[in-house]
């Protein structure tokens, strides 16, 4: 293939080094307007008055708008409808929105903000998960403060544990994470032609938020456009929540007729966007002693905060992963999603897997210490193949990449030799290894079946370039690229004379959202459904200009030829010029419906994803034992991913992807007191810096998946999901200590060398 | 309002500022050269880096008015005359980018680094970045688009 598999430059690399590329910010229009939101400092109370007339009569002040003052629904829809667009009778968390204003400047916005006044009747709040669903708890969704409740039932959990030998139970607990995208939330509203709407922003979901628009200003779908700015980053912060932000800007936008940009300061971002989900985690498994998994059960609770927005999706995705990439007969998992008076969370790179996944991991982890085993002979031994069924019971079939990763990456780290020379003496500084498997369900699932389709569209024009539109977008993870690489090796064109058109409502049909790391199966295929009539066309006026039957023609070096006799041969370019002459239509549209899935709710069992990824991660760290401080040396990370478009994108994606997985085993934490975050920046809530990052060697493993574009498989969330526990699997073994709860920052690690000290002595 | 006179980009501006409003505000808001980007506001993510008399400054951080009499050069002064500055083609080249959002900062930072120090090793690129966040890269690609742009421009160390 040409332009398949090969590292190809970026496509949007030239405007994005040269600041040229323009996020939601850089936008300005005629006439705009500046917003500013009012937001709760309670997190649960009755709102009694809303007082207005203050930050009205402020000069500069177009417009302030409450609840009241929203023409059409105040909901913003996810999947249960709960979250309004601004908070009427009841604040629900510290940050919800009460009122927005738009003013000539945003120093006068943010003043008029500081000037409504709001009165309140504080009411007691839900802060606890393990509190909350007791019968003293107060309520504040139905009668149990449960928004979903998803379980597995798999075989005979009391036969499964009757097999084995030993039987570990431990609790869990993860934190919240923060995105920490570069670029803060922000969108433009821009009212035209008197009775539409024009959204300008940064987000992964125009559709998502062309629902939103429509249903607060009461505009039909047709008037609300939606197009995506450059969006910088976004791994699932902007899945859901641009929604909330397009809705208030909209609102405003309405209500002054002028364009209104509303962007987010980062310390607001922080507060009031969504976050990955608390989880606490009780785990049980049974092992024989010859190492074979029998049974697995599982309680896990998150916490969702105040509103459900996608929480039951969230948690359907955490129960479908929670067992691992594990043979395991017998299963039982019970899994709830918590209301809380907290900030809502929502999609975070991995959807609620990475905290049933450092569980498991962990749990696997220490069941090989128990059996003495290696805890990757242990994987081996249990890790699932072709032919082999699921926890859901779904059968793979084919594309089961999770045994060459595993080879891969002990392999490349030399993992024998290092997993004997742990620990070490040299001063107080100690090494270890350490590793996880793990596996990733593509594309939304069962779950979220209704919206697994896409459409894309493609134009091939005179002058031999083409330009295409989809519905899913790009938010960094390199999209563009991808699929500009699969319409050029399609078209047989070269790879610079294809163009993406900015991702638009008007362009294409409805497409889903831009998640679960599902654009390059589901937009590569759509394109590839509309670059075939392209093609038939192509074929057909090249065999009446050679005068050969088309079937036997080929695409090859910007020529067409006859597949025997490549003698016989027209340019590509005059095939096209040929086409537009004798009035062929050369724009098409491509229709991509997912593979079947399937689920039945009450057992849990069913074909939960189309197909699944496979990866590998072995984790090198360093630790003094005085300080309690890590260093990661190296991170290995193999990973099956089908086929890689764009190695070079795809080791990105790797690399990107273990780093903030890294940040979220060892220092990444959202401190919550009373219900208020108090670390919203970037001095308090700290990510990794340059000086933080380990070595990388990323692995590439193609196990081609059938009906994906050239075999690919959509993989841009696993890099994250098992690199907190290879982390602390690496921590672990260096010290000789468990370490149940992250981020494992230097405080845990001292107290669980006491606790290892202390048993030590005890025992 | 204050009148401030300086250099951007090789031109000589003189504009009326606020007392509060800072170099980076200027920079988007009046002179439209929104290619240096607000991440947080308080120089805690390096996006908004620019060259101030030939340092790494977080211009989020700098009043306007400090700004008075000295030459600043942004993102937007690197790519001449159709032609890349070589740590531009270097951060493509290197599969540096990602979102983008931060590459602004990150390559200014390096190019007052890359101007005072030719031969760097990988840990003197990583102190002169310690300031700049990226959330998308992993980093290794961003010290690697460095240390090629430093080959680029300056060749083998003699």
């Amino acid at each position: 293939m040409r332009v398949i598999g090969k590292g190809v430059n970026r496509e949007d690399g030239y405007e994005k080094v040269t600041g040229r590329a323009l996020f939601a910010d850089d936008h300005s229009f005629p006439g705009m307007l500046y917003a500013r939101v009012k937001r709760s400092i309670y997190p649960h109370a009755r709102i009694l008055e809303i007082d207005t007339s203050r930050a009205k009569a402020l000069p500069g002040v177009l417009a302030v708008a409450t609840a009241r003052d929203i023409p059409g629904m105040n909901v913003v829809h996810v999947v249960i409808d709960d979250q309004p667009l601004l908070a009427d009778k009841t604040v629900m968390y510290v940050g919800e929105p009460l009122a927005v204003v738009a003013a000539e400047t945003p120093e006068i916005a943010e003043q008029a903000c500081d000037l409504i006044d709001v009165k309140y009747s504080k009411l007691p709040a839900v802060l606890d998960i393990l509190k909350a669903r007791g019968k003293s708890s107060p309520k504040i969704y139905k009668d149990n403060n449960v928004f979903a409740h998803h379980k597995i039932r798999k075989g005979n959990i009391e036969e499964g544990f009757k097999k084995a030998d030993i039987v570990l139970e431990q609790i869990y607990r993860t934190p919240y994470q923060e995105h920490a995208y570069l670029e803060p939330q922000g969108m433009v509203a821009v009212p035209r032609y008197g009775s539409t709407m024009e959204i300008y922003g940064t987000m992964q979901c125009p559709f998502y938020v062309q629902q939103a628009v429509a249903d607060i200003t009461g505009l039909d779908l047709s008037r609300v456009r939606v197009v995506q700015t450059y969006t910088g980053g976004a791994f699932g912060g902007k899945e859901d929540v641009p929604s909330l932000v397009a809705g208030q800007a909209a609102l405003l936008a309405y209500h002054t007729q002028r364009p209104v940009k509303l962007i987010y300061s980062r310390e607001e971002d922080i507060i009031s966007m969504s976050k990955r989900h608390p989880a606490w985690i009780k785990y049980r498994s049974g092992v024989t002693k010859d190492g074979k998994l029998t049974a697995v059960e599982i309680e896990f609770l998150f916490d969702s905060g105040a509103y459900s927005t996608l929480s039951s999706v969230v948690l359907w995705r955490g129960i479908v992963h929670s067992v691992g990439p594990y043979n395991v007969p017998h299963v039982k998992v019970d899994a709830y999603a918590v209301a809380t008076n907290k900030v809502p969370c929502g999609a975070f790179r991995g959807f609620g897997s990475p905290q049933v996944i450092f569980a498991a991991e962990t749990q696997m982890n220490e069941l090989a210490a128990k059996l003495d085993m290696d805890p990757a002979q242990f994987r081996s031994i249990n890790l699932l193949q072709e032919g082999d069924l699921t926890a859901t019971s779904q059968l793979l079939d084919h594309s089961v990449g999770i045994g060459d990763t595993l080879k891969a990456a002990l392999g490349s780290s030399n993992w024998r030799d290092k997993r004997k020379g742990s620990g070490g003496t040299d001063g107080s500084v100690r090494k270890g290894i350490g590793l996880s498997t793990v596996f990733y369900g593509v594309g939304l699932g069962a779950g979220g079946k209704q919206m697994a389709r896409a459409g894309a569209y493609v134009q091939l024009l005179r002058d031999g370039s083409a330009q295409f539109a989809v519905g899913t977008t790009e938010m960094g993870q390199g999209m563009r690229t991808v699929l500009s690489q699969i319409v050029a090796e399609q078209l047989g064109i070269p790879y610079k004379k294809v163009y993406m058109i900015e991702t638009d409502t008007s362009r294409v049909p409805d497409s889903g959202p831009t998640v679960a790391s599902r654009a390059t199966v589901m937009s590569g295929n759509a394109l590839i459904k509309a670059c075939a009539p392209l093609r038939e066309i192509l074929l057909k006026r090249a065999g009446i200009i050679l005068g050969q039957d088309p079937q036997f023609l080929i695409f090859q070096d910007e020529m067409i030829h006859l597949e025997e006799h490549p003698e016989i041969a027209v340019p590509l370019m005059k095939v096209i010029e040929d086409c537009h002459h004798h009035r062929e239509n050369m724009s098409h549209e491509g229709w991509f419906i997912s593979p079947e899935t399937s689920w039945d709710p009450e057992t849990g069992q069913g074909k939960a994803y189309f197909i699944y990824s496979w990866a590998t991660n072995i984790a090198e760290v360093e630790v003094d034992i005085e300080t309690g401080q890590v260093k990661v040396l190296k991170i290995t990370a193999a990973h099956d991913m089908g086929k890689a478009i764009n190695p070079l994108l795809v080791e990105g994606q790797i690399e990107g992807g273990a780093l903030q997985g890294m940040g979220y085993g060892l220092m990444e934490e959202v401190l919550v007191d009373e219900g208020r975050i108090i670390n919203p920046n970037f001095s308090t809530y700290i990510i990794p810096t340059v000086i933080d990052a380990p070595e990388f060697q990323p692995i590439i493993v193609e196990k081609p998946f059938r009906d994906g574009p050239y075999g690919a498989k959509g993989f841009g969330e696993l890099p994250l999901m098992g690199v907190a526990p290879a982390v602390t699997a690496a921590i672990s073994h260096a010290l000789g200590i468990t370490l149940h709860e992250i981020p494992a920052t230097p405080e845990r690690i001292l107290e669980a060398i006491q606790a290892a000290k202390k048993a030590n002595l005890n025992g | 309002m204050i009148t401030i006179n300086f250099t951007v980009n090789g031109q000589k501006k003189e504009l009326e500022v606020k007392g509060t409003a800072t170099l980076l505000e200027i920079l988007r808001d009046e002179l439209y050269l929104t290619g240096t980007k607000e991440g947080c506001g308080k120089g805690e993510c390096g996006a908004c880096t620019v060259i101030m008399d030939g340092k790494a400054v977080n211009s989020c951080l700098i009043l306007a008015t400090q700004a008075d009499g000295s030459e600043i050069t942004t993102i937007e002064d690197l790519e001449h005359d159709g032609a890349l500055h070589p740590l531009q083609e270097a951060f493509i080249e290197a599969g540096a980018v990602q979102c983008g959002f931060c590459i602004p900062g990150f390559i200014m930072s390096a190019k007052a680094f890359l101007d005072k120090n030719h031969y760097p090793t990988r840990e003197e690129i990583k102190m002169a970045i310690a300031g700049n966040l990226c959330r998308c890269t992993g980093y290794r690609k961003i010290i690697d688009a460095i240390q090629l742009a430093a080959r680029k421009m300056y060749g083998e160390k003699p």
